[in-house]
């Protein structure tokens, strides 16, 4: 196991990524952040947060649910068994520019799954995609418009994001599987 | 370092749903859980979500149904599965065709789940043991009904955060319903005190041996309970008189605005449908502040979509065990 990023390393990645959201769509009222569950809903927050303060107003912010989207169902899955939960909007996306939060973008298939969730619930002007961590292997045609942390760490490697509130501590490390 | 994370992950393994006996309150709980996450998709705007794109669900009905029926229906199409519709009486079996023989060639089409009502208790397992696909129980003659007890609970769930040391009263025929059956197995699992309602005629043999009260007097339960749920006079399933007259049981057992004034002021009143207004239930009491009867029904489409979900979700994980 190793530690790529520290506490103090993901403030100042997460305060960066706020400043290029900030000046990418300055001056507009229609941004909103929407995570993945779980680790990506914590990170929009933290966003959000970090974005209302430097703008001085209020940026929506929230969370969503990929499970019914997802591209493995009905393939035989190996230990997982993923839970359905809520996805919590609590406001309109038609027309906001969305930016959509996710703690990993590796094969890209969470990301589609969002994108496919995403537009059963309205049309926005736009989705931009921010990520913590972004790791080579994409299986996609997907990159990310914000990314905190760029590493290619092998196949087969894990990289796992832990945050205070979900894990205790603020910690992104990497680990052989 | 500190560990927040959840111990251990649960998983479904249930590829059919056959009645809520066997369920634990752990698994019944999984159920609401899931449901919730199903809920959102009946008012956005898009009702529908991919999950179980190609695959087959029918709908093997032996017996009438308009409620359960048309929520199952509804529930697979939203999950964007195909739906084959099958009746008694549009099908070969009105020209005798065996329930298994029926099933086996629904099943030779490629089919994935089975919802299947049928007038003989036991139905439902019966088939499970003898096809491939997952089985769903939509009623089977008077032994249960899982959907129904689940949306029930979980109606209640919903309003009373939790079912824990609610008293629950089931009125009316009880002998003859599978609701009352389903109920009574999930709501005491969830730790409620259940006590059937009804008069002698109507109570089930065996009665004793169930974990429930028993009581023949509506009068003497309804100030004391928290959710009363009456069920429907199951006119077509009765034989013999098991009271002298509608409007005699009417009188001791149906839900009155009268006897409402006894009950506790949050009282949640509940039927399963289909009503027959003015019998065990007045109308003002079936429309009335108290009723969550509609959004049983509502409650009902998210139960479905969790079920069905879940016992696919069962399938491909057995499948993935049995095949590596």
């Amino acid at each position: 196991m190793k530690v790529i990023l520290d506490s103090e390393k993901i403030d100042s990645i997460l305060s960066d990524l706020t400043d290029c959201i900030m000046s990418d769509f300055s001056g507009r009222s229609d941004v909103a952040f929407i995570g993945i569950r779980s680790r990506g809903e914590i990170i929009a927050q933290r966003l959000s947060r970090l974005l209302s303060q430097k703008c001085g107003k209020e940026v929506p912010c929230g969370t969503l649910d990929i499970t019914l989207y997802r591209d493995d169902f009905n393939l035989p899955q190996g230990d997982s068994q993923p839970q359905v939960r809520t996805t919590e909007i609590g406001f309109d996306i038609d027309e906001k520019i969305i930016i959509l939060v996710d703690d990993v973008l590796y094969t890209g298939r969470s990301a589609r799954a969002a994108l496919d969730a995403l537009i059963d619930l309205g049309r926005p002007r736009a989705i931009k995609l921010a990520v913590l961590v972004e790791r080579a292997g994409r299986e996609l045609p997907i990159q990310a418009d914000y990314a905190g942390f760029k590493t290619d760490v092998a196949p087969g490697t894990l990289v796992q994001v832990n945050l205070v509130e979900s894990d205790g501590e603020d910690q992104v490390v990497v680990e052989k599987t | 370092m500190a560990l927040i994370r959840k111990s251990k992950k649960f998983i479904w393994h249930r590829k059919h749903l056959l009645g809520l006996r066997d369920l634990s309150a752990e698994e019944i709980n999984y159920i609401f859980e899931t449901a919730k996450g199903f809920e959102q998709i009946s008012t956005r705007s898009v009702k529908k979500a991919p999950t179980l794109r190609g695959r087959v669900i029918v709908n093997l009905f032996f017996e009438d149904s308009t409620r359960t029926r048309t929520s199952f229906i509804l529930a697979a199409s939203r999950l964007s599965a195909d739906v084959l519709d099958f009746t008694k009486k549009s099908s070969s079996v009105s020209k005798g065709e065996t329930l298994l023989d029926t099933a086996k060639n629904i099943e030779a089409m490629g089919v994935d789940i089975v919802v299947i009502r049928h007038g003989a208790g036991g139905a439902a397992k019966f088939l499970s043991r003898n096809i491939d696909a997952c089985v769903v129980n939509a009623g089977d003659g008077f032994c249960e009904h899982p959907t129904q007890g689940l949306l029930d609970c979980y109606t209640i769930q919903k309003i009373r955060g939790s079912l824990e040391g609610l008293k629950i009263a089931i009125v009316g025929d009880i002998a003859h319903s599978r609701v009352a059956r389903s109920n009574m197995w999930a709501m005491t699992k969830l730790g409620a005190e259940v006590i059937f309602v009804g008069p002698a005629t109507l109570m089930p043999a065996g009665v004793n041996r169930m974990p429930v009260k028993v009581s023949y007097s509506l009068d003497e339960v309804i100030e004391k309970v928290d959710v009363v749920n009456m069920l429907r006079i199951q006119f077509e399933r009765m034989g013999g008189n098991p009271f002298p007259s509608v409007r005699e049981y009417s009188h001791y057992f149906g839900l009155t605005v009268e006897r409402m004034k006894k009950a506790k002021q949050d009282i949640l009143v509940m039927h399963p449908g289909p009503l027959n207004r003015g019998l065990e239930i007045e109308s003002e009491v079936a429309d009335g502040a108290n009723s969550v009867i509609l959004d049983q029904v509502k409650n009902g489409l998210a139960i479905r979509m969790a079920v069905l979900f879940l016992v696919n979700q069962a399938s491909a994980y057995r499948d993935k065990k049995t095949k590596t």
